[in-house]
């Protein structure tokens, strides 16, 4: 390969990586999505708005206001500080019940409730079986009687 | 007793490590054939004890032994046995044990295979082999030891993770991801034994050909696997999330991808000797870097890995591997000249470096935003996550240009081509894509990266039909036989080739399926009364009732649908939600979704929640273009991938015909 074709070779190259490394850098700057506790969530106050957050928390007991007709889920995300409102659309998750961790993905609306696209009852990634989080039987109980008199 | 046998076991085996990579260094360095005898032995007693090892797991778990400290972690009496014997694999310990298993078994095979061999490199590679086992059984044996005795010993266990045990596939992903892991230290420890030897030519990257295109063929299908379970058991319709445990396997994937293609150019070119040294090595530590990144506990928080030994000790070995290849490597850094350089801009050599340093920025990219994370975390103790748009911004344009590479590279011929005969190879192509993309309009299709992907499709798929054209009517040239006998002959006789095309077709089958389900995929949520019918798209769902019952280690709440296709029955769709027992008591509820497979799409119905009286439920309901195919495109790579490394049978004279045709 004589020099010239080299030094187009080289140039190519240099366009290659240069033009993945803003891609990159500008992608990545984009789209980091912030886990905050409620508390953290409170205190960025109006600078939070919009931006995509995940919200990670426990579901306030007796604050679950579910209409299924509409599909429109309202709940609170506490931790010992602090309460975020959030509105989701779609049905809950199967485990999630009042005083369950949760994570929300979604963005902080400009009326102060934050906007849920995305519902998680936390699972812990090591694969680990879980304790604890136990579910009533008593859910689907009826359900395994009344099969069983038919 | 299984306790005291299976450490003893695995004690055997890191002995039996230990000695392998002594002797088998010594070997090499000394060019001792007793030595090298010494070593194949030592292989053959590790996998001896690591079979043993292995099986006395697998006899305490099906024996619901809970004396022994695995089985009391992943065991309950009520797991089916299936799901007890793939439970193997569904914690920690057990997988690391599997781990050295898979390795030990490579290196015996490696020992088979090569037995006749009088290669310089063969008592190295076993010596490295030893190396990495050490590590494996050594913490197999010291801080993963799943033999620990449990005493009192417990009545019955939780049984594994509901997620682990809710689809049959879990038997299957786990099993091939790790098949390829694994196998991707073989070819790592033959470039180490040619940097060791001195031998940098093309030999190791001959003798390593299967040893590659093996592992990469079961990482491909275990990450295929991986998609399908996610896609049978999470429940929200999707098959890739850029996960980071999904990233882990991916990563390999691409560097040793990017692998099996420059080593032609060395084969063919002597060129990139240094390149495809530095690829193996990176892909085995990306494969290391992956089983860390899934095993530590560093996803769950930076400093919770810390906590055990795992983590460390892993970051260490990665860390020392590191090192050791960069050491070598400059040491030989004189006799890694490549004689070869590119001829002609327009070559296949050159398609096949542009690929390379694709491949090489899309692991860069993918790596980042896996790690990305983890590094602001150690730095400022900020949690955050890198979400899919980033990847996707940057994995369909390279995916794209590699498509249309894929179309590019095989027709090119080595060196240097005229313009006239690019004309004549590429007219039909372009006009196929062309073709392609103006009918996709015509259609209706607006949306510019299906466009672009139905274009590229059928551009890469003509030029493989070219490709096929052309051997045939060599092969009939040759041996003046039929056509579709002329086929058989060359799938048998040029296998590595063709072989190699069968899996290009299943790859551009995988990526239309992306495109078609990325983009048309749509979905719905309705709370349904009993008798109630729903209509999404050309479906019509009818809620019919639930009903629950009770299975030894579960209790199942499961919905019936019917479904219409159009006017055409379909039959009941039944999604369930299944409640594990752990310890005796009801607990985490897994949705099972069930998916109606069509030939062009799926009808995927997940169960989001019902009424305890069974009087309504909410559904949700996706349908997803394409998806079949995705599933489909696994298994034509699969086949090619075994067509190619099928032991080639060929005749001196076409031996040397193809080798002209080759050449051309």
């Amino acid at each position: 390969m004589n020099r010239s074709k080299k030094m187009w070779a080289g140039i190519g190259a240099v366009a290659i990586v240069g033009a993945v490394g803003m891609l990159l850098a500008g992608g990545l700057k984009e789209n980091v999505v912030y886990f905050l506790t409620p508390s953290e969530l409170v205190a960025q106050g109006t600078s939070a708005v919009d931006r995509p957050l995940r919200l990670g928390g426990q579901v306030k007991p007796g604050s679950v206001n579910w209409d299924a007709e509409a599909m429109d889920l309202r709940f609170v995300v506490q931790d010992s500080v602090s309460e975020v409102h959030v509105a989701s659309t779609g049905a809950p998750p199967a485990m999630f019940r009042d005083g369950i961790g949760v994570v929300v993905e979604g963005s902080m609306g400009p009326n102060g409730t934050f906007e849920s696209t995305n519902l998680m009852v936390k699972h812990s990634n090591e694969y680990r079986p879980p304790h604890g989080d136990s579910v009533p039987e008593a859910m689907y109980e009826s359900l395994i009687s009344s099969d069983n008199q038919e | 007793m299984i306790n005291l046998i299976g450490t003893v076991a695995i004690t055997a085996a890191w002995l039996g490590a230990a000695s392998l990579a002594v002797l088998g260094l010594t070997a090499g360095f000394r060019r001792s054939e007793p030595l090298l005898r010494g070593a194949k032995y030592a292989a053959g007693f590790v996998f001896a004890s690591m079979v043993a090892a292995v099986g006395a797991m697998e006899y305490a778990l099906l024996t619901h032994d809970f004396s022994v400290e695995y089985v009391a972690q992943v065991g309950s009496l009520e797991t089916p046995p299936y799901y007890t014997a793939i439970s193997l694999w569904s914690s920690l310990e057990g997988s690391i044990l599997f781990w050295g298993f898979i390795l030990a078994s490579y290196t015996a095979v490696v020992v088979w295979v090569q037995r006749r061999s009088h290669s310089r490199l063969l008592p190295f590679a076993l010596g490295t082999l030893g190396v990495v086992g050490m590590f494996f059984y050594g913490l197999v044996a010291t801080v993963a030891n799943p033999f620990g005795v449990v005493s009192p010993v417990p009545a019955n266990g939780p049984g594994p993770n509901p997620l682990l045990q809710n689809h049959p596939l879990m038997g299957l992903h786990p099993p091939l991801l790790y098949l390829g892991y694994v196998g991707l230290a073989v070819p790592f420890a033959f470039a180490i034994a040619a940097l060791l030897s001195g031998k940098v030519d093309e030999e190791w990257i001959r003798t390593i050909r299967r040893w590659t295109i093996t592992p990469w063929a079961f990482l491909s299908l275990g990450i295929v696997a991986g998609a399908w379970w996610s896609y049978e058991v999470l429940g929200w319709g999707g098959y890739w999330a850029w996960d980071p445990v999904e990233n882990a396997s991916f990563l390999p994937w691409l560097t040793a991808t990017a692998f099996l293609h420059s080593v032609m150019v060395q084969e063919r070119r002597g060129m990139l000797k240094t390149w495809n040294l530095t690829l193996i090595i990176g892909t085995f530590l990306l494969s290391l870097f992956g089983t860390f990144l899934t095993r530590s506990g560093v996803l769950d928080s930076v400093h919770a890995f810390t906590e055990g030994f795992i983590g460390p000790l892993f970051l260490g070995f990665i860390v020392f591997i590191t090192l050791i290849s960069l050491t070598l490597i400059a040491w030989r850094a004189d006799r890694l000249h490549s004689p070869g350089t590119l001829d002609g801009v327009v070559s296949r050599e050159s398609s096949f470096i542009l690929n390379n340093l694709l491949f090489a920025a899309f692991t860069f990219t993918v790596l980042l935003g896996t790690t990305f994370p983890l590094i602001i975390e150690a730095i400022n103790g900020d949690r955050i996550s890198v979400g899919p748009p980033y990847f996707n911004m940057v994995s369909v344009p390279l995916g794209l240009l590699l498509l249309f590479l894929m179309g590019v590279g095989p027709a090119l011929p080595w060196r240097r081509t005229s313009g006239e005969k690019l004309r004549r190879t590429f007219l039909p192509p372009v006009l196929a894509g062309v073709a392609a993309a103006g009918l996709a309009f015509v259609l209706g299709i607006r949306a510019v990266y299906p466009l672009i992907t139905f274009a590229f499709a059928a551009f890469v798929m003509t030029t493989i039909v070219e490709e096929f054209a052309k051997g045939i009517g060599a092969r009939r040239r040759i041996s003046n036989v039929g056509p579709l006998r002329a086929l058989g002959q060359l799938l048998v006789r040029n296998n590595r080739r063709y072989g190699g095309y069968i899996v290009h077709v299943g790859i551009v089958v995988i990526v239309v399926a992306l495109s078609i389900s990325g983009t048309w995929r749509f979905e719905r949520e309705a709370t349904l009364n009993r008798g109630q019918e729903m209509v999404i798209g050309h479906y019509t769902l009818r809620f019919d009732s639930v009903s629950a019952w009770r299975e030894p280690h579960r209790d199942v709440v499961a919905a019936t649908f019917s479904a219409r296709r159009g006017d055409t029955d379909v039959g009941t769709v039944v999604p369930s939600t299944n409640f594990y027992r752990q310890d005796a008591r009801a607990s985490e509820p897994i949705a099972t979704p069930a998916v109606r497979s069509f030939i062009d799409e799926d009808l995927y119905l997940t169960l989001m929640s019902f009424d305890p009286s069974g009087a309504h439920a909410t559904v949700r309901v996706i349908v997803n273009p394409g998806v079949p195919w995705l599933w489909i495109g696994g298994m034509i790579i699969g086949l090619g991938a075994i067509l190619s490394v099928a032991p080639q049978r060929r005749s001196a004279l076409v031996r040397m015909v193809t080798a002209r045709s080759e050449g051309s």
